[in-house]
């Protein structure tokens, strides 16, 4: 009789260790992703704002000082074409880049190993004056008639404030994230407000009004939902949402974060569905009861003891369901267009920052700007959801206090 | 709420576990088969090629002393990058090695061989609706730079211009900004679908849409329309056989890169490609022989 109990008592303390020990190794690698997320991110303002390896050159007689990123990009996309432009010299500007070097003198003048390069670039822009060259520093013309712009390391109001967000612009790439987060709440706000409304009048329907038949049909049709893989959604999205909202709204374009939020919603739903539907079941039958036969209504019922008491639960659908939303890849991807402009309205198209990382993270070199400019928007994304569950958790510990 | 509490740390750390474990093992998987017992050749890269890489590569399985070709896409910068990484043995790509690529290569002292392996046209189109059917270079760098934003400034109807792109990690981006723009920038949020088969879906159900696809994608759902480099002197329309006399403008060499040191390995494989039989792939599949 002894030895089982010790027995028992051994189990239960292995056991005990376990979970203690479990509980430490999730902590230890949600500690270590994050740090990770965030190294590789804030790198980002470390790099130069010109491609790795690159410099950029101007003729000796050119007083200009420096120039910004969208400038840069300006310029070689011939939309600013004159240097008093800038602050310069009234002269025309002409962009050279490394492969225009090759129509202006045959291959073989550049020796075996393009030994002999530096010493053409440096003729092209020693002869140019209004030349800005975008060169590889191995290289580097090395005249006296040629002058290295400085280069800056990319600026932190320029990544959260920035509004373009061209990543392979050369030479100068822009990452400004800001219509990317505007994007992503907009498409994920919308949702919220299409799911919760309707998720809730489904939960009260099955948890208070829908007999036993009706709920065991429902429910695992609903829960079934959440097994749909996401491109599923977003291909049903694409072909049949985007044309409906583009013949409803008269639009010009079907890809608009309406669309993203509605297949969102969808999404959301079957969470949302169900874990407020558990919530509500949970409600004592005596408190039920007790409120009935005081006289309330079934409505009253619900309205002033069902969602007070299944208050947490609720919030927690709800957070789950914006964790869905904001989180969601693959089925943005496909329906929003993924256009990088700062959302004027919800029928325009709108580029989130999971859609972002997803598309553009297999083509962005390892360590460089782009891709830390890419796990940057990571930390964003971590931030928010973050700051989502943590005032969920308030929410609901509030609330608890003011009714007992 | 405790219970709970512990339930969901206890999905998560089993999530998060299989996370580590698939992701570590697959990586092992992929340095074995590399260095130590090399029975199979990786083919990794650009979606464009993808079926070419795929059908080659079931026909050249089943011939005698082959060895087992797999295939996978990504993208053509995934693919050199992973050539680079010795994470496969070919690199297919629908563009050509970018120079800084070609300097991180010679860098750690690797040669890389290129094989051109089939051609491509890029065709441009527009909703079957739209009655414009010719456009000149300069006009389709207007338009997609956005500098040209309705379809009555090139002859069409009073209606705006929706240009659709590809999302930039792909060669056709690369290769239609260079060609098309001359290195110059998409307008700034012009709409990006992540595949061939989506910008066509999406230029079929929207009116003044215009974007461009591989030739191979081509359909009854949307119009391809004529292109012309010289100032619109001559446009020609984009079909195989014009891409093939070179009489249509926007063609592009499909690439196989591979590392000098493993020509020995991968020798079968590309001499099938290049063979009679390994081009009748190619133009079953709907791209442009290399003869």
């Amino acid at each position: 009789m002894a030895n089982k109990k010790k027995l028992h008592r051994f189990f239960a303390k292995i056991i005990e260790k376990l979970f203690t020990f479990s509980g430490a190794i999730t902590g230890i690698t949600i500690l270590f992703i994050t740090i990770f997320l965030f190294v590789e991110g804030i790198g980002l303002f470390n790099s130069p704002n010109t491609e790795e390896g690159y410099g950029l050159y101007i003729n000796s007689s050119n007083n200009i000082e420096n120039l910004t990123p969208v400038e840069i990009k300006e310029i070689f996309d011939g939309e600013i074409t004159n240097w008093k432009e800038l602050g310069g010299k009234d002269s025309e500007i002409s962009p050279f880049r490394i492969d225009d070097v090759f129509q202006i003198y045959p291959e073989s003048e550049f020796g075996e190993n393009y030994e002999l390069l530096p010493d053409k670039l440096n003729e092209v822009v020693s002869k140019e004056t209004g030349i800005i060259a975008f060169l590889p520093l191995q290289y580097a013309p090395k005249g006296a008639k040629v002058r290295e712009l400085p280069a800056e390391s990319i600026k932190i109001s320029d990544y959260f404030l920035g509004k373009d967000w061209i990543p392979t612009a050369t030479p100068s790439p822009l990452f400004g994230v800001l219509p990317l987060v505007l994007g992503t709440l907009l498409v994920s706000l919308v949702a919220l407000i299409i799911a919760v409304p309707l998720g809730m009048g489904v939960a009260i329907y099955l948890s208070e009004l829908a007999g036993k038949r009706q709920r065991n049909i429902l429910k695992p049709a609903i829960e079934l939902l959440a097994g749909i893989p996401s491109v599923v959604y977003g291909f049903f999205g694409l072909v049949v949402l985007a044309p409906l909202v583009q013949k409803i709204f008269n639009l010009q374009v079907g890809e608009t974060a309406l669309t993203g939020s509605i297949i969102l919603a969808i999404m959301a739903l079957p969470t949302i569905i169900s874990v407020s539907e558990d919530a509500m079941r949970n409600t004592p039958r005596s408190m039920r009861e007790a409120s009935l036969a005081l006289g309330a209504t079934k409505w009253q019922t619900i309205y002033k003891v069902v969602i007070p008491y299944a208050k947490s639960g609720i919030s927690a659908a709800v957070v789950l369901g914006i964790g869905r939303a904001i989180g969601e890849t693959m089925a943005v991807l496909m329906v929003t267009g993924n256009a990088a402009v700062m959302p004027g309205s919800i029928f325009d198209s709108v580029r989130t920052i999971p859609a972002t990382i997803a598309a553009e993270l297999g083509e962005a070199p390892v360590g460089g700007p782009h891709y830390q400019a890419l796990f940057l928007l990571g930390c964003i994304l971590f931030i928010f959801t973050s700051i989502i569950s943590v005032s969920a958790e308030m929410v609901s510990k509030n609330k608890k206090y003011n009714t007992h | 709420m405790k219970k709970k509490n512990i339930v969901i740390g206890l999905i998560l750390t089993s999530f998060v576990f299989l996370g580590c474990n698939s992701s570590s093992e697959t990586s092992q998987v992929d340095g074995v088969s590399k260095k130590d017992t090399k029975t199979s050749i990786n083919i990794k890269g650009s979606e464009t090629v993808l079926p070419i890489s795929e059908k080659a590569a079931n026909i050249y399985s089943k011939t005698e002393n082959s060895q087992l070709v797999s295939v996978t896409g990504g993208g053509s910068g995934v693919g050199i990058s992973a050539l680079m990484s010795n994470n496969t043995d070919i690199a297919q790509t629908s563009r050509k090695i970018k120079f800084s690529e070609q300097q991180k290569f010679l860098h750690e002292d690797k040669e890389v061989k290129e094989v051109i392996i089939a051609y491509d046209a890029l065709a441009i189109v527009v909703h079957p609706e739209n009655k414009v059917s010719e456009l000149t270079r300069e006009q389709l760098e207007g338009i997609f730079t956005g500098k040209i934003t309705n379809w009555k400034e090139v002859g069409g109807e009073d209606l705006g211009i929706i240009p659709y792109s590809r999302e930039t990690s792909s060669g056709t981006y690369e290769f239609f900004k260079e060609i098309i723009l001359k290195n110059k920038n998409f307008m700034s949020g012009i709409m990006s679908m992540p595949a061939n088969g989506a910008i066509i879906q999406s230029v079929s159900q929207t009116k003044g849409s215009i974007a461009y696809v591989g030739v191979a994608y081509l359909n009854q759902s949307v119009k391809g329309i004529g292109v012309s480099f010289d100032g619109g002197e001559t446009f020609a329309v984009p079909t195989v056989e014009n891409a093939k006399d070179r009489s249509y403008p926007v063609v592009r060499p499909l690439y196989y890169y591979y590392q000098a040191e493993s020509e020995e390995y991968v020798k079968g494989f590309m001499d099938f490609i290049l063979s009679a039989e390994g081009q009748k792939v190619v133009e079953e599949v709907g791209y442009i022989t290399i003869h």
